[in-house]
């Protein structure tokens, strides 16, 4: 029995001690039978604070560690460290979770928060004062990543895990790779475009031996747990032969056999600005080959009659992988304005922040002005001078705003004063009037904003308590704010196009949060452990978040948290093992009278017979058993225990909290 | 207020309360977890002593079909409550102080209102 405890209570900042009085846990656990000292820090998973663990364990030579903070998710390991590095067994060290399962449950009730950490504490060390030293066993796990989505988000990350080395299945739902990114023309601050960017990322995926790229492919199912994850994909045909399109004259055949497909529907590339067919080219994008939309195809027949090599009738595949860990990368849907937010969907000459970046790539769009003059911009058959650029539509919805997107979207700023410059650089006579709630063009792009202004862009700007309206009368649209620049005159523009600056929302995913079971957060994007501390991890062991199916980034962002989701699945799994718990179920010989029902509850066949002074008992293969513990009840002499969860730790515990 | 004890799960049910934390979803503040490795591992006689000590409920966070174990873990956890139930009849004690629901990991909403709408039968006005 432990005799000799250290135990420390942190304040996490103010975020446990704004709620729950610190001190007085302190007090109530101090002198407790086999509490050696008792102390209360600012931040316990400070390198300081560990440092003065170490010294504590050694100087006043504890036998048992305690740590009462955040969720053992997120720290257990760190102090699990800290207990060996002072030369004490990481399982003589027990976490109490006094801020997720305390200080935040319980925000709107101090006392009560205080009493349950008071009982939580006294549970852990009553388990603290039982618990074994133990070893960790340790598992294979296989070397190989699933990474869903192949936006730049997901390729960056499959090229980083392939050049150590590691397997990689990058899988994409759509038939062409380049996500969200591809959409986009000119990139700031490169000037690039978004498609030269994922071609680029594209034709490295695919001269790299170690990634498998499947398009057309979702996630089915998963089973099994972190290192060995049994993965069902499922792969919806191309409907291309690839060694058709590879034949002379495949160009003008295809062509031929779009134009007779009598299958139109918008086109969700240009977020439904054009139409395409339900034979779609690739424009451009990657793989280079065209794919029948099977949503859409109507199964005519027309364009095979044409195109030899185009396969309608094709079936759907399944394939069944085995990874060790899973990234992933999904990307976000733009805010979609409801019918009638600022117009939109009602008034024709309102368009998205991401539609009007379309509208400026897609030739269709211009009406050359001759003479050497720069084209100007057409949209709805209206030459488009005046824009007036209304921002945070579908984010920071708070004031008069209403909706549940309370977060920043970061991005679109910064997008939407590039783009208008584009549309100046671009097109003749374009002014911009930008309706704003505060600029945020932070870190470099707020050279963007400088050039913006220098350039002649107009700024007006309203708070929570005012938005800007839009009237639509005899053929003039209207945009009129209160500006609090001008000491909240209200300012009236009429406007040939307005632009609503739209951010970013959860992209749809098809269930898929459900079926890898990862949290997400009240903005509906998939949740990391901690923002600063696991800022890629998620709650379930070995799968990680890379780019924007996290919260909104920009490219930058989005590439830097591919990166660091890469490099963490590669630590994890590449070692080829991974150190598990030691949880095992234990067998007491002389209660044991071999009535086989462990055997029978068993998954793992974990449980064999064996000769004991002369009687049959139960014996455990710990090479099998995986610490479930589902031999425990169905044992009718109490025989079997299961180490760090055994019969004295429990109820240890259940007194200390009923106390 | 009526003390509930959770028997949640490392894996699966846990992360659903530390997120109805994250999430400030209150709950009642005499809830209180223990943690296992997978509710088909919870022995009646810690539940029954739960119950000795003074837990006026206990409730039991299952793995459900997410049960990294074994997919037979509902069934398994189903037949430990009821098992408890017939000791907990033996005894005199109310079958419905001890109730179980399948927690997944981001279920916390779930979590909230069975503790919540627990602890209000368990104080006599559901």
């Amino acid at each position: 029995m432990k005799n000799r405890i250290g135990v420390y209570i942190c304040e996490c900042g103010s975020n446990i001690s704004d709620y729950v009085d610190v001190e007085k846990v302190r007090e109530a656990v101090k002198d407790l039978e086999g509490v050696a000292l008792a102390k209360i820090t600012m931040f316990a998973c400070a390198d300081s604070t560990q440092q003065e663990m170490i010294r504590d364990i050694r100087e006043e030579k504890l036998d048992g560690l305690v740590v009462a903070s955040c969720s053992p998710k997120l720290h257990l390991f760190t102090f699990r460290n800290v207990a060996e590095r002072a030369g004490i067994n990481k399982y003589n060290y027990v976490q109490a979770n006094i801020r997720e399962q305390g200080s935040w449950a319980h925000s709107d009730k101090p006392a009560e928060a205080t009493e349950k950490a008071i009982r939580s504490v006294k549970a852990a060390i009553a388990r603290t004062r039982l618990s074994e030293a133990m070893t960790s066993p340790v598992i294979s796990s296989e070397n190989a990543v699933l990474i869903i989505g192949a936006g730049i988000a997901g390729m960056r990350s499959a090229l980083d895990l392939a050049n150590t080395g590691t397997s990689v299945y990058l899988i994409d739902r759509d038939h062409f790779v380049g996500g969200r990114t591809s959409q986009w023309g000119e990139i700031f601050p490169t000037g690039e475009s978004g498609l030269e960017v994922t071609t680029d990322l594209y034709r490295q995926v695919m001269k790299n031996e170690n990634i498998v790229l499947r398009t057309g492919c979702g996630v089915v199912s998963k089973a099994g747990s972190v290192g060995n994850f049994d993965i069902r994909l499922k792969i919806t045909p191309r409907g291309i032969k690839k060694e058709a399109a590879a034949a002379d004259g495949f160009a003008e055949r295809l062509e031929k056999a779009v134009d007779a497909c009598p299958v139109f529907v918008s086109d969700d590339f240009d977020f439904g600005l054009t139409s395409r067919k339900a034979l779609q080219p690739s424009g451009g994008r990657m793989p280079e080959l065209p794919a029948v939309d099977r949503e859409n195809c109507t199964l005519c027949g027309e364009c095979a009659k044409i195109c030899p090599g185009i396969e309608i009738n094709s079936e759907e595949a399944y394939e069944d992988i085995k990874v060790g860990s899973v990234i992933v990368a999904t990307g976000f849907d733009p805010y979609e304005p409801s019918k009638g937010e600022f117009g939109y969907g009602e008034i024709k000459n309102v368009v998205t922040l991401q539609q009007f970046r379309r509208l400026i790539e897609t030739g269709g769009n211009r009406a050359g002005s001759g003479n050497g003059r720069r084209e100007t911009l057409v949209y709805g058959g209206n030459e488009i001078r005046t824009i007036a650029w209304i921002f945070c539509v579908g984010s920071r919805q708070t004031g008069v705003l209403k909706g549940d997107n309370k977060y920043c979207s970061r991005y679109c700023c910064s997008s939407a004063l590039h783009t208008a410059l584009l549309a100046r650089k671009n097109f003749a006579g374009i002014k911009n009037i930008h309706f704003t709630r505060g600029v945020r063009t932070y870190g470099k792009m707020e050279t963007i904003y400088e050039e913006s202004s220098a350039a002649g862009d107009i700024f007006l700007q309203s708070f929570d308590d005012t938005a800007p309206t839009l009237s639509f009368e005899g053929g003039v649209t209207t945009v009129k704010v209160f500006d609090v620049l001008t000491g909240d005159r209200e300012m009236e523009v009429g406007a040939d196009l307005v632009v609503l600056v739209t951010g970013m929302v959860p992209r749809s995913n098809e269930g898929l949060g459900e079926i890898m079971k990862i949290p997400t957060g009240r903005d509906g994007f998939f949740n990391e452990v901690h923002p600063k501390l696991k800022p890629v991890e998620t709650m379930m062991d070995g799968i990680f978040l890379a780019g924007t199916a996290q919260g909104p980034k920009n490219i930058t962002e989005t590439l830097n948290g591919s990166h660091s989701a890469a490099i963490k699945a590669h630590s994890l799994i590449s070692g080829g093992e991974i150190e598990l718990e030691p949880t095992m179920a234990k067998i007491d010989r002389n209660l044991c009278e071999w009535c086989g029902r462990c055997l029978e509850a068993c998954p793992f066949d974990a449980i064999d017979k064996e000769e004991y002074e002369g009687k049959k008992i139960a014996a455990v293969d710990t090479s099998a058993c995986k610490g479930c513990g589902m031999c425990l009840p169905v044992c009718q002499e109490n025989a079997i225990q299961l180490t760090g969860f055994s019969d004295g730790e429990i109820i240890s515990m259940i007194d200390a909290l009923a106390e | 207020m009526p003390r509930i004890l959770v028997f949640s799960t490392e894996k699966i049910s846990d992360p659903a309360i530390d997120l109805a934390g994250l999430l400030k979803q209150h709950y009642p503040p005499t809830v209180y977890t223990i943690s296992v490795p997978c509710s088909s591992g919870i022995k009646p006689a810690w539940i029954i002593r739960a119950f000795e000590k003074g837990f006026d409920g206990v409730f039991i966070a299952a793995d459900g079909t997410d049960c990294p174990f074994s997919p037979t873990c509902t069934e398994k956890t189903a037949d430990i409550v009821a098992k408890t139930q017939v000791i907990m009849e033996e005894k005199g004690m109310d079958r419905a102080r001890l109730r179980m629901a399948a927690i997944c990991s981001v279920c916390s909403e779930a979590f909230v209102k069975h503790v919540s709408g627990f602890a209000k039968y368990l104080e006599g006005s559901d």
